[in-house]
C-alpha cells in the first residue's frame, strides 16, 4: 500500500476542497491515521474503496473515542538573548482543547490484501453537536458497529439507515462509555475495595 | 417410626416408609432443568449433561425447552441487565415446586463484570436462589455437587409445619416482580423482599 502521505496527496487532488489531515501517533506502533472533514467524508470513503490502487473494501472495525476538555502543554525550545548572551531556553505554552468525540474506522483490502488504513471522523463537541456522517452507505459492515458507537458514546451518525441502541435497552438514557458517565449507585460490600471502589465503600459503610 | 421396628420389619420383607420420604424421594430424583444458558457456564452445563459426566445418573437429564415443564432453573452465565427481566419472567412461568441454581461467579455476584454498567450483580437480587456455585466457570463436577446439594435439600423438606417448602404455603409468592427497564438502571435495582445488601460486621 502507498504511504499515508501519498494517499493524502491523492485524496486532496481528487477533492480540491477537502480537508485531510494526518493524525500523528506518539505510541510505540506509531500508526498514523487520516482525519477527514464531514462534508467530504463520504466522497473520501468511496474514493478509498473504489480506487484501483487502494480497494479498501473491508471495514474491519469501528470504534468510538471520548476526548474530554483538556489543557495541552507544549514545550518548545526558543533562542533568547539574556544579558547579552544568546541561550536556548524551554518555553511552555498552554492551549485549551475543547472536548470532542471521535470515530475510528480500520479499513483493509480483501482484494489486494493490504491494510489497515485508519480513518477518523471527529464531532464538533461532546454535547449538542455530537454528529458525524455515517459511512454505512459505503461499508455495510459499519452498520452495527456505528449503532454500538451511538449506543455507548452517543455519537449520532447522519445518514445511518437504522440508528437505534444495540446493546443497552431502548429506554436507557446514558452513554456508558463516556468518561463522565456516572454509574447507578448499586454498590454492595466487597472484601478488597480499591481506588474508586474504596471511595464508594467509605460512602456506604461508615466505620 | 421406631428405627428398630423398621429394621425388624424389613428383615421380614415388609417395607415401611412415610409419605413424606416417598414424596421427596420421587421429587428429588426427577428434577427437570430448564434448557437455557446465558454464557460460557452453559458449555459446562452441557458437558455435565453429556456422556462423560452424565447428569442422567441424578434423574436430571431431561432439559426442557419450555419453562412450563421444568422444575429447576440453572442460571448458567452472566445475567446482563437487559436479560434479567426475561430470566425472571421465565422463572415466573415455571410451575411449583421450582428451584434455582446460580451457576458461576457471574450469576452469583456479577463476577468479573461486577463493576460494569451492564451486568446484574447476582441473580439473587430478583430470584430466590437455592444453591450457589462459585467458579469461573465451575467444572461439571461442581454442578454435580450442586445437584446433590439440591437433592439433599429437597429430601430434607418437611411437608407440614412452619418449615414446609414455599409451594405448600398458599400465601407464599410463586411469581416474583419482573424488573422494568429504567432510564439509568433496572427499576427496582433489586427485590427488597428477597435481597438486602450484606451488612458488614467487624470483629473486635
Amino acid at each position: 500500500m502507498e504511504t499515508l502521505d501519498q494517499i493524502k496527496a491523492r485524496v486532496e487532488a481528487a477533492f480540491p476542497g477537502a480537508s485531510v489531515e494526518i493524525v500523528p501517533n506518539a505510541g510505540v506502533g506509531g500508526q498514523r491515521s487520516l482525519l477527514v472533514d464531514h462534508a467530504h467524508a463520504l466522497d473520501v470513503a468511496r474514493f478509498l474503496r473504489e480506487d484501483p490502487a487502494l480497494r479498501l473494501d473491508y471495514a474491519s472495525n469501528v470504534t468510538g473515542v471520548d476526548w474530554l476538555d483538556a489543557v495541552i502543554k507544549e514545550k518548545r525550545k526558543v533562542k533568547q538573548v539574556i544579558a547579552g548572551v544568546e541561550r536556548e531556553i524551554e518555553e511552555t505554552t498552554e492551549r485549551r482543547r475543547p472536548g470532542y468525540l471521535e470515530v475510528v474506522y480500520h479499513l483493509y483490502s480483501m482484494e489486494l490484501k493490504h491494510g489497515p488504513l485508519v480513518l477518523r471522523l471527529r464531532t464538533a463537541n461532546r454535547a449538542d453537536n455530537a454528529r458525524v456522517p455515517s459511512l454505512t452507505p459505503v461499508w455495510r459492515a459499519a452498520e452495527f458497529q456505528e449503532r454500538e458507537a451511538y449506543d455507548l458514546y452517543g455519537i449520532i451518525f447522519d445518514g445511518h439507515p437504522d440508528l437505534r441502541r444495540i446493546l443497552m435497552w431502548d429506554e436507557f438514557r446514558d452513554f456508558p462509555m463516556r468518561k463522565d458517565y456516572v454509574e447507578p449507585d448499586d454498590y454492595e460490600y466487597e472484601p478488597t475495595p480499591h481506588d474508586d471502589v474504596l471511595a464508594k465503600a467509605k460512602r456506604h459503610y461508615q466505620p | 417410626m421406631d428405627e428398630g421396628l423398621r429394621s425388624e420389619l424389613s428383615k421380614q420383607g415388609v417395607f415401611t416408609t412415610t409419605l413424606e420420604d416417598l414424596y421427596n424421594w420421587g421429587r428429588k430424583n426427577s428434577v427437570w432443568p430448564l434448557g437455557f444458558g446465558l454464557a460460557c457456564c452453559a458449555i459446562e452445563m452441557i458437558a455435565a449433561s453429556m456422556a462423560r459426566w452424565d447428569l442422567a445418573r441424578f434423574g436430571a437429564e431431561v432439559f426442557r425447552p419450555s419453562p412450563r415443564q421444568a422444575d429447576l432453573m440453572i442460571v448458567a452465565g452472566t445475567v446482563t441487565k437487559k436479560m434479567a427481566p426475561q430470566v425472571v419472567r421465565l422463572y415466573n412461568q415455571m410451575p411449583e415446586p421450582k428451584y434455582v441454581i446460580a451457576m458461576g461467579a457471574c450469576a452469583i455476584s456479577g463476577g468479573p463484570f461486577k463493576q460494569g454498567y451492564n451486568v446484574l450483580k447476582g441473580i439473587d437480587r430478583y430470584l430466590p436462589v437455592d444453591v450457589h456455585i462459585p467458579g469461573c466457570p465451575p467444572r461439571p463436577e461442581a454442578l454435580l455437587h450442586a445437584f446433590m446439594t439440591l437433592q439433599r435439600k429437597i429430601d430434607e423438606q418437611a411437608l407440614t409445619g412452619a418449615q414446609r417448602p414455599r409451594h405448600l404455603v398458599a400465601e407464599a409468592p410463586s411469581e416474583f416482580p419482573v424488573p422494568e427497564f429504567g432510564a439509568h438502571d433496572l427499576v427496582p435495582p433489586a427485590n427488597p423482599e428477597i435481597w438486602q445488601p450484606p451488612e458488614v460486621v467487624r470483629g473486635e
